[in-house]
């Protein structure tokens, strides 16, 4: 696999296949914990860190013990497992390693686990039958697309919470049709790749 | 009457789609089509009913302090059997639910449920919930279903409803459309409800 075919999977995920926007994974964090700027910036670097670490994990679990011992349907159970205990073992490391960083991931990482985009990731990466680097990569651009598209849409709403909305829309129906806007803004990259 | 009340949580009160709004990826993801929607409703109520059950007969087992842990495991379990049975009953209806039947277990809906319901009542009255909630969920996924079909292809179930003048929206059967639809949707139902409360 060349460079240019690694980049093909990095643009690709993050824009034309962007995880929230067009393939609705991970659509829980990305209404719940958008209020604010800050906190999705928060939310985007934990949900990079656990997606990229996370696929790699389930990759070599997969080609080593699933694919050998021929119990390849067992996949969900296997990954849902190891993403949990992930993410528990994410947070105490963080804790003790770096406690700064703890207090600005911290609340974020257990809510990780539920985040379909994590789940979804890992299956994806399976499905395509990509190696390792292109996980890699792929884990990457769609982690990182998770982040642009859920900082960019905190923005937006940091401006609506101001605005004269209609008392049935307020909250969540207004947040899912800014949400629609911003699809029909990512459609665009269509055709990129 | 309990069974009646609990039911009827699930279905109106408390609807998993418009009120809690629990399981967004799969609302969004499979309303295509309202057959796809109305089989992803119903995937996730058999998942629901056999989970809500199991997990309230062993809840005096699971220790507290791993029940998150526990309760993943038994849902992914039901999960893993909804995806076997699919791929070898329903090929098709497997090929376009595709990733997000094993995303099942992700669902929001099912945990909460677990943790909130099942693990502090009896199993019978964790299979009347989880029959209310999942109902719930499934009727609400049929009419987003229903409603992107119908503006974006002109049909519903597949069957055409729209003579050959109509021109479909296809934006309804992009991504755009599912949070479109589902946006407005629950506009409508808090615009309903609070007219019922003014009225009384």
């Amino acid at each position: 696999m060349s460079i240019g075919g690694l980049f093909v999977i990095l643009i690709s995920a993050m824009l034309v296949n962007n995880f929230v926007l067009s393939r609705f994974l991970g659509i829980c964090p990305f209404l719940g914990v958008s209020k604010q700027v800050e906190t999705a910036f928060g939310m985007g670097m934990a949900v990079t860190f656990v997606m990229t670490l996370s696929s790699i994990i389930t990759y070599i679990v997969y080609h080593t013990i699933l694919v050998r011992l021929e119990i390849e349907f067992l996949q969900t159970l296997a990954f849902i497992l190891i993403i949990a205990s992930l993410v528990q073992l994410v947070e105490m490391f963080i804790q003790k390693m770096s406690p700064t960083l703890y207090q600005a991931l911290g609340v974020y990482l257990p809510l990780i686990t539920t985040n379909c985009a994590v789940l979804g990731l890992a299956i994806i990466n399976i499905q395509e039958d990509y190696n390792l680097i292109e996980t890699i990569v792929h884990s990457l651009g769609a982690s990182i697309g998770f982040s642009l598209a859920i900082v960019l849409f905190a923005g937006i709403r940091e401006r609506l919470a101001l605005a004269d909305v209609p008392e049935s829309l307020k909250g969540f129906p207004i947040a899912l049709i800014t949400a629609g806007l911003m699809s029909i803004a990512f459609l665009g990259f269509t055709g990129l790749v | 009457m309990k069974f009646i009340d609990n039911l009827k949580n699930g279905l109106l009160k408390e609807n998993p789609t418009f009120v809690q709004l629990l399981g967004m990826c799969p609302t969004l993801a499979v309303t295509t089509t309202a057959s796809d929607a109305m089989a992803m409703g119903l995937a996730t109520t058999t998942v629901l009913i056999s989970s809500n059950f199991v997990i309230s007969l062993l809840r005096k087992f699971i220790p507290s302090k791993i029940r998150i842990p526990s309760y993943i495991v038994i849902v992914a379990g039901f999960v893993t059997l909804i995806d076997i049975f699919m791929h070898a009953y329903a090929i098709d209806l497997y090929r376009s639910l595709g990733l997000f039947i094993p995303l099942i277990v992700v669902n929001c809906l099912i945990l909460g449920r677990a943790e909130s319901f099942a693990s502090k009542n009896n199993p019978i009255d964790s299979i009347v919930d989880g029959i209310g909630m999942g109902l719930g969920f499934t009727w609400a996924l049929t009419l987003l279903g229903i409603v992107r079909e119908l503006l974006g292809a002109g049909s519903i179930f597949g069957v055409q409803i729209f003579g050959e003048a109509f021109k479909p929206a296809i934006i309804m059967i992009l991504p755009p459309g599912a949070f479109l639809a589902l946006g407005i949707l629950i506009g409508l139902f808090n615009w309903i409800k609070s007219r019922k409360t003014t009225r009384v």
